[in-house]
């Protein structure tokens, strides 16, 4: 079943292959048209190491700096601290390194729930999308608006809805539904933590419905057919053909939603500003309030780099055991 | 084949021109920046009611400069929420402006950065010399011992503003002069829906000028004399203290108020919500919020002896902007000259009547336009009892880490949860601990 799907992006890959692999068929005496596509690639090259590993490869030599305001001036006066940066960031029992642990365990909570409900939405809205009804395409489009709006604006206008005294949320649940003795408070004390896995959430699902309902095109009607007369229910449908039909997809989905959650900083910062309440204190924001509120840009840029690495064992961990299995897959 | 060699020709091309203009961008805007031409960047702080406000207060006047002396300037008026880190970039990356205005409290941070022209001798007597300067207003101008790393622009005080219907509706005869009649009154005014008193509770900034006050009058510095951090002493947990029982224990300030970080209790203010505010220089932004101004009154902040002074009885810290030359400026004669336009006696009058703050130039403050009641309460903190927030280079970290804590307190108090003297020692000692350590 799972073939089906994964042949196609191996037969994409095939086809983009093809440019590359016209030349080297007149290949004698050609170096230049062999040389092309790496001249092709090249701008890209360039400004990728410009625009992203340069910038990350200063930032490594930075958390080995004690770069504090009196030397932001001139980087290179800093004086070396070798470890000391990371010693204190790790020292989980000192104030800096304990806000730090729970910044980061406050995130991965954050993350496992919006990746997690964005991907139910997502899935969720994607396979009811399938059936052809009135109102389908609008709908689709609607559906994908939260995408569509640039992220500052839509975050801005959540937190005049989550204003405690004259915001719509309240309005609705307090004033209207008469939910609670006095209103609550969103963007301050431990309700902040709800208040961003909704925007986080209202935000990032659009994404896995889009991706998902591309993944679902790839299914064969008839194999739901076949399935329907051998008296298989919807339920069984989703479970055996839908959701195997959908891993590789769900491989790259879950991962990207995965990443960009952990790393959301526009969200954090647009509701909250600086000072964001210690229940929603995503490590990006708390990264940056290391280093540019405090100006100690060497502790924030060994934060950055364990961050870094952190992300990187995950990813790579995560990309074997997916693969693996999928191999397996395929064997099978 | 043709094609995809010029194809490829173009994209080497573009890809050496990008790379070239990537880095070359520093240079040219350096070059427009503080080039030797004609042309000066200055960076100003939002003074008026709005971004829009300050640039029409400001162009009519940075064209009169380059009518007197030919120098072109180029005005970006930065709001407060970017400003520092605007600067910091600048300071780092040595690529900013030419002349900026700095908050006073930040100048001795911004002078350890080494990012701003020393004000030495020399170039004081550049822009008219040092002591046509209020002494006050330089007290602020960077760490003591050291040469100023920024010129007094414009000088601002606290005070207490009052909504004068209110106060007469509730049978109130006069503005209170202590806190403990700050709050009596605040019992009666605190009805219908409407609170006493505003506070910025989500602004560290606000709460930090705020608890230094009320820090002064317990007999705390935040900082010891040799400049270590020093919050956690009894009389700086009891000024903290202080300041969030007027939401916690008094119930005279509004729980909303506590997730305020936009001026709201200025809007607030200016609809008749709240009947008083602790604020510096808010006339313009009541106007702007379509008050009328014969319907507030101002009166000295509260003291604890209702006759406001030294010591124990100080009622303000020394507010206001200072204006900086950037060390890298390619301009230095230009930048001098600017400064000494904008701390000329002319448009320092014309300036501070715009925004309704102070001139810190001792012959610009005798007009008799800067003698109205308001003009005078101010003058008045500033001259006697006004105190500058600690010039040490550690005052911006101090304003977020002190400021977030009387945030975290604030929301606290507005949870119902209960604000203790242990509460607030242990956020103040969190506080003290995330201080660079010395």
């Amino acid at each position: 079943m799972t073939t089906t799907a994964i042949e196609k992006p191996h037969g994409r890959t095939g086809q983009r292959h093809t440019p590359g692999a016209a030349p080297r068929r007149r290949r004698p005496g050609r170096l230049r048209a062999r040389g092309l596509p790496y001249l092709l690639l090249l701008p890209a090259l360039l400004l990728e190491l410009l625009v992203h590993l340069l910038p990350m490869l200063i930032g490594i030599v930075m958390s080995f700096k004690e770069l504090t305001q009196f030397f932001i001036r001139d980087w290179t006066a800093a004086p070396w601290t070798g470890l000391g940066n990371y010693a204190v960031s790790v020292d989980f029992d000192a104030p800096v390194g304990e806000a730090l642990l729970k910044s980061f365990l406050t995130t991965c909570l954050f993350t496992v729930c919006s990746v997690g409900l964005c991907w139910l939405l997502g899935a969720s809205a994607a396979v009811f999308m399938q059936e052809t009804f009135r109102g389908r395409g609008f709908l689709r489009a609607l559906f994908l608006v939260p995408y569509a709006l640039p992220v500052y604006a839509a975050v801005i206008t959540w937190a005049f809805m989550f204003q405690r005294d004259n915001g719509l949320v309240n309005h609705v649940l307090h004033d209207q539904l008469g939910i609670g003795d006095s209103p609550a408070f969103w963007l301050i004390g431990d309700n902040a933590f709800v208040t961003l896995l909704v925007v986080s959430v209202w935000k990032g699902w659009p994404f896995a419905f889009l991706v998902l309902m591309a993944g679902l095109q790839n299914v064969p009607r008839e194999i739901y057919e076949a399935a329907a007369l051998d008296g298989a229910g919807m339920w069984k449908q989703i479970r055996h053909i839908t959701l195997p039909s959908l891993q590789p997809v769900n491989q790259v989905l879950v991962l990207m939603l995965f990443l960009w959650t952990f790393n959301d900083f526009n969200t954090p910062f647009v509701l909250f500003g600086k000072a964001a309440p210690e229940a929603a204190d995503l490590i990006s924001l708390h990264i940056y309030q290391s280093s540019f509120q405090t100006w100690n840009f060497g502790t924030g840029s060994a934060m950055s780099v364990l961050l870094l690495l952190f992300l990187l064992v995950v990813t790579g961990a995560y990309l074997l055991l997916t693969t693996r299995g999928r191999r397996t897959g395929d064997a099978s | 084949m043709r094609t995809i060699r010029a194809a490829a020709a173009s994209a080497v091309t573009l890809s050496l021109v990008l790379t070239a203009a990537a880095c070359g961008g520093g240079s040219s805007a350096d070059g427009s920046g503080s080039g030797g031409g004609k042309t000066l960047t200055y960076w100003a702080s939002n003074q008026g009611a709005s971004l829009e406000v300050d640039k029409k207060v400001l162009q009519p006047e940075l064209d009169r400069f380059e009518k007197e002396t030919g120098i072109k300037v180029k005005l970006e008026v930065i709001p407060w929420s970017d400003l520092l880190n605007r600067i910091l970039t600048a300071a780092t990356s040595g690529q900013g402006p030419d002349v900026l205005n700095i908050g006073n409290t930040w100048s001795a941070s911004l002078q350890s950065t080494g990012a701003l022209l020393p004000w030495d001798a020399k170039n004081f007597e550049a822009i008219g010399g040092k002591d046509r300067f209020v002494d006050s207003a330089l007290g602020s101008t960077g760490a003591t011992g050291q040469d100023p790393a920024a010129v007094p622009l414009y000088s601002m005080a606290y005070a207490l503003y009052y909504n004068k219907k209110m106060f007469k509706d509730a049978g109130i005869a006069k503005p209170p002069a202590t806190w403990d009649e700050l709050i009596a009154d605040g019992k009666k005014l605190s009805k219908d829906g409407r609170s006493a008193i505003g506070v910025e509770g989500g602004s560290l900034a606000n709460n930090i000028h705020q608890v230094f006050v009320m820090g002064k009058q317990h007999g705390a510095d935040f900082f010891t004399p040799d400049g270590k951090a020093d919050f956690t002493s009894d009389g700086a947990v009891a000024a903290v203290k202080q300041y969030v029982d007027l939401m916690a224990a008094h119930k005279i300030v509004a729980p909303g108020n506590a997730e305020y970080a936009q001026n709201q209790s200025l809007a607030d203010f200016a609809k008749d919500r709240t009947a008083m505010v602790l604020w510096q220089t808010p006339g313009t932004t009541f106007q702007a919020q379509g008050m009328n101004p014969d319907a507030w009154g101002v009166a000295p902040a509260p003291v604890p002896s209702g006759a406001p002074g030294q010591g124990r009885q100080i009622n303000s810290m020394v507010a206001g902007i200072n204006l900086a030359v950037f060390k890298n400026t390619g301009n230095k004669d230009g930048a001098l000259k600017f400064v000494k336009f904008m701390t000329g006696d002319q448009e320092q009058k014309t300036l501070n009547s715009a925004y309704g703050s102070i001139p810190p130039v001792k012959a610009a403050q005798q007009d008799p336009a800067f003698d109205t009641p308001t003009v005078t309460v101010l003058k008045q903190t500033l001259a006697t009892s006004a105190a500058a927030l600690p010039q040490v280079p550690e005052e911006s970290q101090f304003e977020t880490v002190v400021g977030t804590a009387v945030k975290e307190l604030f929301a606290d108090a507005a949870a119902g949860r209960p604000v203790t003297t242990e509460s607030v020692r242990a956020k103040l000692d969190k506080a003290q601990q995330q201080m660079p350590k010395k």
